[in-house]
């Protein structure tokens, strides 16, 4: 779990001409996403934050992601995709069932609550739930693998990789208009992107991604 | 700042200048209870190089759209998440042995539709995809001639200044792109190192954002944010390049208006359109109807104003209408490389050969060709997750391996197929029509094309030393069918001019009308079909024939 990008903070390009207006709006907005639940009850919310932070780990060196808060109020928005399974319930009704599920399978399991179990548990129902395992009444008939691959797991790692920290966390220059880039070719950088650390480089590149 | 979706924006004489921060054109205003010559739904591909032509040739012309009227340089963020608000993201019921997932691959809501995310490919079909039927042996013939095409192409490539290679390596002689070829990422240039290692040719992409100043529209700076609207207007979207000029030429644009229904007299013609907007229900009287929705929506409002006269709904006859839906295959092979490849960098796609379309040593039918990709990040773990079902802690180790990803993608010819199409679901949407149920499985000659595409993706990838190699093989782009044009009323919906066999003043000018689907992305064929129908149009009027 090495730093690829030591130093580098994609927000620090909040001011230059990588950031316009819009753009810097559309990320404040993000940032200050309300931590509490607004569309789920705090008791799924708890699962949920617990299933989130197995799938998409927070980084140990950088500001968290609020997964779980950008998914409920994803939720919360009606932000829907463009389509729906057949076998699939709404959205919101897709979460209740499934993260019902997930509770009642620790339940049995473990005979305790899904967001209190050990995270080797946690993972091993949500492994589970990717292989179609899961089943009973809170479920509803709707397939465990549909629900983990096409909502939980699609929801949730998408609401981490919008997120600066995540940006940052991979190199990836983030919001670029007007300005663009100039350096297109391989192995080519502009002084504006994330630079990679070589070993026994992570000092100088440390200095050049302050520079961004 | 007005937000473009609570409220219309072209509204009382004025619309949105797209060029200008909070600036306006003036609009004319044709009134509700006076016939319009016509009123085109959907601002798209078809309908708004259809609209424009209407309108310069003096036609009266309303076009519809239910999205937002968007300006670029204000509305637009250079964020994947922030910019779902392109797409058409209203329910739609998948099924089926490979349900279509909709949404950003294939459906856009705003003035401009789709072409405003566009990836900006803009291909010329091969010509004998106008006549796969008695060429090539599969799928249906067009009741088009592919030299009248050609023209049309051109006039399509010089009204977007498309920017490509001064000669393009396949098919019959083209004039040079109107505009430079953009240069090429690191992607692209892996693309052609693996094609060469296979002996095949390559090219630039033909792309609709211009490499040069046209207008008000800047030359390209290379964000990479393409597929989430142009945030400084180079790409030649309708919304840029067709819509201003509409309005220059007295066409009207009403935006967020849902049409609904289209209504029909007693003597069975189109008398106009209901349509949804600021709250309420509307009408607006018209002596055409053009439907330019796309693959879905235009079967959707077709068989959702079925009435007494047409219980099937409208120029359904041959029952073919939301029939054989052609969606394309977009498989990948992606890798890494021990250079930094940084493919978020520039349009997706700089770089594409078309071998495979123009090389007919295969053992099944139609074409594809591959482009270079540039995948942005949430696009990026959503390939990780769905491909190799990755997530945890190794998901964000792999993830930090981005700058150094490369790949191509695929855009592959599937057969139409009768079965695969569009019907009504029960469920209403928050117009209260009723939502699409669209039902779509792979044909074996579908899986035959896309094992041979991976195949030949993955062989060129590893010779151009692209390592950890691994396959996207659930993916589809782009959509068409479902209302599909012919010589004959029993076997397609619509004639070569783009007029429903049924109600004479009908019309559809959208990808609907495609028989087949060829193996390039279709935009540039749509808009191209939608020039010819204008100019058929007027000479139709010219001769009394309307």
């Amino acid at each position: 779990m090495t730093d690829h990008f030591p130093g580098y903070d994609v927000l620090r390009k909040r001011r230059t001409p990588s950031w316009d207006e819009r753009t810097r709006q559309a990320i404040n907005d993000r940032l200050s996403v309300p931590r509490e639940p607004r569309f789920l009850s705090p008791e799924l919310f708890a699962i949920l934050a617990a299933a989130c932070g197995r799938i998409i780990p927070q980084p140990p060196d950088r500001p968290p992601v609020p997964v779980a808060a950008m998914v409920d109020t994803k939720l919360f928005e009606s932000k829907r995709d463009g389509y729906r399974f057949a076998s699939m319930p709404e959205q919101g009704e897709a979460y209740r069932r499934g993260l019902r599920g997930f509770d009642d399978a620790a339940q049995s399991l473990h005979g305790r609550r899904f967001a209190g179990l050990e995270p080797a548990a946690q993972d091993q129902i949500l492994a589970s739930a990717q292989k179609g395992e899961l089943d009973g009444p809170a479920w509803q008939g709707m397939p465990s693998k549909m629900f983990f691959e096409h909502r939980l797991l699609i929801d949730a790692v998408s609401a981490y990789y919008a997120h600066p920290t995540a940006w940052s966390e991979m190199g990836f220059g983030g919001p670029a208009s007007p300005r663009g880039y100039v350096r297109m070719q391989l192995n080519r950088r502009d002084p504006w992107e994330a630079a990679e650390a070589k070993p026994g480089e992570e000092d100088r590149v440390r200095w050049e991604n302050e520079h961004v | 700042m007005s937000d473009p979706l609570a409220a219309p924006r072209a509204i009382q004489g004025r619309a949105p200048d797209v060029f200008r921060e909070g600036g306006w054109v003036e609009m004319r205003e044709f009134s509700e209870s006076e016939a319009v010559d016509f009123v085109v739904i959907g601002t798209g591909a078809g309908g708004g190089p259809l609209i424009t032509r209407l309108a310069e040739q003096g036609f009266s012309v309303v076009g519809f759209d239910a999205g937002p009227y968007f300006r670029p340089l204000e509305d637009f963020a250079s964020d994947e998440t922030a910019q779902n608000q392109l797409y058409w993201l209203d329910e739609r019921i998948v099924d089926g042995e490979n349900p279509i997932r909709m949404g950003g691959n294939n459906s856009g809501k705003a003035v401009g539709g789709s072409t405003v995310h566009f990836a900006m490919v803009s291909l010329r079909f091969r010509p004998e995809w106008f006549k796969s039927r008695s060429l090539l042996g599969y799928g249906a013939d067009w009741p088009l001639d592919w030299r009248e095409m050609w023209d049309y192409y051109g006039k399509a490539e010089r009204a977007l200044s498309i920017s490509g290679p001064v000669t393009y390596p396949w098919g019959p002689k083209r004039p040079r792109y109107p505009y430079r070829a953009h240069e090429m990422n690191g992607a692209a240039e892996v693309l052609a190192r693996g094609a060469e290692a296979m002996g095949y040719k390559w090219s630039p992409t033909p792309l609709a954002t211009v490499s040069a100043p046209r207008g008000d529209s800047p030359p390209c700076v290379y964000r990479g944010f393409c597929r989430f609207g142009c945030s400084t207007n180079a790409k030649q979207s309708q919304l840029v390049a067709f819509i201003p000029r509409a309005l220059a030429a007295g066409a009207e644009i009403r935006d967020l208006a849902m049409v609904g229904r289209i209504e029909t007299g007693a003597d069975g013609r189109a008398t106009g359109v209901h349509y949804f907007r600021e709250g309420r229900w509307r009408f607006q009287r018209a002596r055409n109807v053009v439907v330019a929705g796309y693959a879905i929506e235009t079967p959707r409002l077709l068989l959702n104003s079925a009435n007494d006269r047409y219980p099937d709904g409208l120029a359904n006859s041959s029952g073919l209408v939301g029939r054989n839906l052609m969606t394309q295959s977009n498989q990948a092979v992606y890798g890494s490389m021990k250079d930094e490849v940084r493919w978020n960098k520039g349009p997706p796609s700089l770089s594409i050969t078309e071998h495979w379309n123009y090389d007919d040593r295969k053992d099944f039918f139609g074409g594809y060709c591959w482009m270079a990709q540039g995948p942005l990040p949430i696009e990026w773990v959503t390939v990780l997750t769905g491909s190799l079902g990755l997530w945890g802690e190794q998901l964000r180790e792999r993830m930090k391996n981005y700058n150094h990803q490369v790949g191509v993608k695929m855009v592959g010819e599937m057969l139409p197929n009768e079965n695969n199409r569009v019907t009504l679901a029960d469920e209403t949407d928050q117009y209260g029509l009723r939502i699409p149920r669209i039902t779509y499985s792979w044909g074996d000659n579908d899986k035959a094309l896309v094992a041979h595409a991976l195949d030949k993706m993955q062989t060129s990838m590893e010779l151009a030393g692209v390592r950890d190699t691994f396959q996207q093989v659930d993916d589809t782009n782009h959509l068409a069918g479902t209302a599909r044009m012919g010589s004959d009323p029993r076997s397609s919906v619509v004639n070569a001019d783009c007029r429903s066999w049924d109600i004479p003043n009908l019309w559809v000018c959208d990808g609907s009308i495609f028989p087949t689907t060829g193996g390039v992305n279709p935009s540039l064929t749509i808009s191209a079909i939608a020039l010819r129908t204008a100019d058929r149009i007027k000479a139709l009027a010219d001769r009394g024939e309307l």
